[in-house]
């Protein structure tokens, strides 16, 4: 690449620039030198207020009373025999991984969709990419008009078709079911577009040959798809997974704007059940302690797609 | 498969021919016909958001009008009163500058700590990448309680100034994960070189490496800029006078009064607000995915 130095052109380098390069050349103090800035700074705003929190759920901490007192595990105790507390849990379930499973398959498909050739992809490339760009609470707020219980577009679609009565209203998100379905593909709607840009990463990465050669040898498109592109793409499957768990798990907007946890609770997440006890209510103790529930589900999720990764990278 | 070319006449091979000429126009039609469910089902909501901003209340409050056409003349009140009575371009303004100034200070810190964890051999490295990525799992719903109390010690409560201390918690973690991923697809050979042509271990990192890590980069700024301009927990907690706000909490603040949604000018917003992020992203649609290759699927 570079053509060799010839003795003569190379200048000696006067001692105190040597002195400095020495210091540029240390791997060691670069090393710290490089990582300083985001470990003080990740320190100082992650970590110590995320002591804070824990200190905040083992404490009695609210809003008018924010002087810190110890009240070991009082606010775990309350939390476990609140029946919303286990509700929420299992809604945190069925959300993160019903729309984990809808936001992979569905951008598995959009993303071979947009990796095929035709006119017209640059802006359908930009219609998709549409919900994932538009900030959240501006497109859930969208939605909430078009879930509305009296004019919802959607209603009218059905009743037009015949689906539903004249007058009638499906309540999209007043029926406990419907609103947990709702919300469900509010997310999926959302995230679908991130999948599918993380995927066709995946499936631009694919080496062309592969795919030709089987073609020569007369796999057709599904069998070539389940056999060479989907195993070759199984990593990045289980990262744009990754990503959906990570979002869905710890989103609180589309509940919030769209339903606020209700009817009686039925779409109510740990997250937003934490906001509502937390900064509505006041509680802050309460709430620190609910939300701590997070991160050792959201760590074994994570260390497990994580393994699964490695596992096939491996193999 | 092994065929016998000898074998087929001619007229079976214009039969052949056909077949393959009719499948392949099929799948022409198929991949247009999915390309426009996709785009419909992506963009439906935004399409029909652009109607309604332009709709009367009388057309919009009636439950048998077709919600998707204009009953009565279309009108430019609402969307004139977004820009009029409420605080839309500072809300926008906020956004941008402060996406800006997070992006910024995210590739100061990210760059040279995933460069560090990536490349420069420590034994610790390993563990510390994982510590980091494990950050980016601690929601924000987690640490906003106890953020507020920091950014009110600070003095920046009310500030939109709080935003940008607060929101690199969210990208610095992830942009340090994807980054690693580009760095390390960077042949070790690039820095040993540059190196042996006389430039430190830093100088090599700033001129060689940097450059070929560009798409990279820019895929973690587009997404950084995303993340920031979607984040709403944190403003919601810190910030509440209107002209501080982004347009994630400002819209909804100053267009939804208790009971009343102010419909035509939210919908006016969410389009306004969603087209100029999702056209810059679309240019850098194609370098993201390269990085994105480069570094989350070979890394």
């Amino acid at each position: 690449m570079a053509t060799p130095l010839v003795e003569a052109d190379v200048e000696p380098t006067p001692v105190k620039q040597l002195a400095r390069r020495r210091l540029a050349d240390r791997d060691g103090a670069l090393a710290w030198l490089f990582l300083m800035p985001s470990v003080v700074y990740i320190i100082a705003l992650v970590a110590i207020p995320f002591g804070l929190a824990i200190g905040f759920a083992f404490s009695d901490v609210s809003a008018g009373d924010p002087s810190f007192d110890w009240a070991g595990v009082r606010n775990f105790v309350r939390a476990f025999e609140d029946p919303v507390f286990w509700r929420s849990l299992g809604n945190t379930f069925v959300f993160t991984g019903v729309s984990m499973v809808f936001i992979v398959l569905f951008g598995k498909i959009l993303a071979n969709i947009l990796v095929a050739n035709f006119r017209g992809k640059w802006i359908v490339r930009f219609l998709v990419l549409l919900p994932w760009t538009t900030p959240v609470a501006l497109s859930t707020i969208s939605w909430l008009w078009l879930l509305d219980s009296i004019y919802s577009p959607i209603d009218w679609v059905l009743r037009q078709v015949g689906l539903l009565d004249k007058g009638a209203n499906m309540y999209w998100l007043g029926e406990p079911g419907l609103a947990m379905s709702s919300v469900i593909a509010v997310h999926v709607w959302r995230l679908v577009p991130l999948a599918a840009v993380i995927l066709m990463a995946g499936l631009v990465a694919i080496p062309r040959d592969i795919d030709e050669a089987a073609k020569v040898d007369g796999a057709g498109y599904w069998r070539r798809m389940f056999e060479i592109t989907i195993p070759l793409v199984l990593p990045v499957i289980a990262v744009s997974a990754l990503f959906g768990a990570i979002f869905t798990f710890t989103d609180m907007a589309v509940v919030r704007i769209l339903t606020r946890g209700g009817p009686n609770d039925a779409t109510q997440v740990l997250s937003s059940w934490a906001f509502y006890r937390g900064i509505d209510g006041g509680d802050v103790a309460g709430g620190a302690a609910i939300a701590l529930f997070l991160f050792p589900l959201l760590l074994a999720a994570a260390v497990g797609i994580l393994r699964v990764v490695r596992r096939i990278e491996v193999s | 498969m092994v065929v016998d070319a000898t074998r087929i006449s001619a007229a079976e091979a214009a039969a052949l021919r056909r077949r393959y000429s009719r499948r392949h126009v099929a799948a022409r039609i198929g991949v247009y016909f999915a390309a426009i469910v996709v785009a419909l089902a992506c963009a439906g909501p935004f399409l029909w958001s652009a109607i309604t901003a332009f709709k009367q209340n009388r057309d919009l409050y009636n439950a048998d009008n077709n919600p998707f056409l204009f009953n009565r003349p279309a009108t430019s009140d609402h969307v004139t009163y977004l820009f009029t009575d409420t605080q839309f371009l500072t809300f926008a303004w906020n956004t941008l500058w402060v996406g800006v100034l997070v992006v910024a200070i995210t590739l100061v810190f990210a760059l040279p700590a995933a460069y560090a964890l990536a490349r420069l051999d420590r034994p610790w490295a390993g563990p510390l990448g994982i510590a980091i990525f494990l950050v980016y799992l601690i929601p924000p719903s987690l640490l906003f309680l106890s953020l507020s109390r920091v950014v009110v010690g600070v003095g920046l409560q009310d500030s939109t100034w709080s935003m940008v201390l607060v929101y690199p918690t969210i990208t610095i973690p992830v942009s340090v994960w994807l980054l690693m991923g580009f760095l390390r697809t960077v042949p070790k050979d690039v820095e040993e070189q540059a190196m042996v042509d006389g430039y430190s271990r830093l100088g090599a990192f700033a001129r060689a490496v940097v450059p070929l890590v560009f798409p990279g980069i820019v895929a973690v700024v587009v997404f950084a800029f995303t993340l920031t301009a979607s984040e709403f927990i944190y403003t919601l907690a810190f910030v509440s006078p209107p002209g501080q706000m982004p347009v994630s909490t400002g819209v909804p603040t100053q267009l939804i009064r208790g009971d009343v949604f102010f419909w035509q000018s939210l919908q006016a917003a969410t389009v306004l607000v969603a087209v100029p992020i999702a056209f810059v992203f679309n240019l850098f649609l194609d370098r993201f995915i390269a990085g994105f290759t480069a570094g989350a699927v070979k890394g």
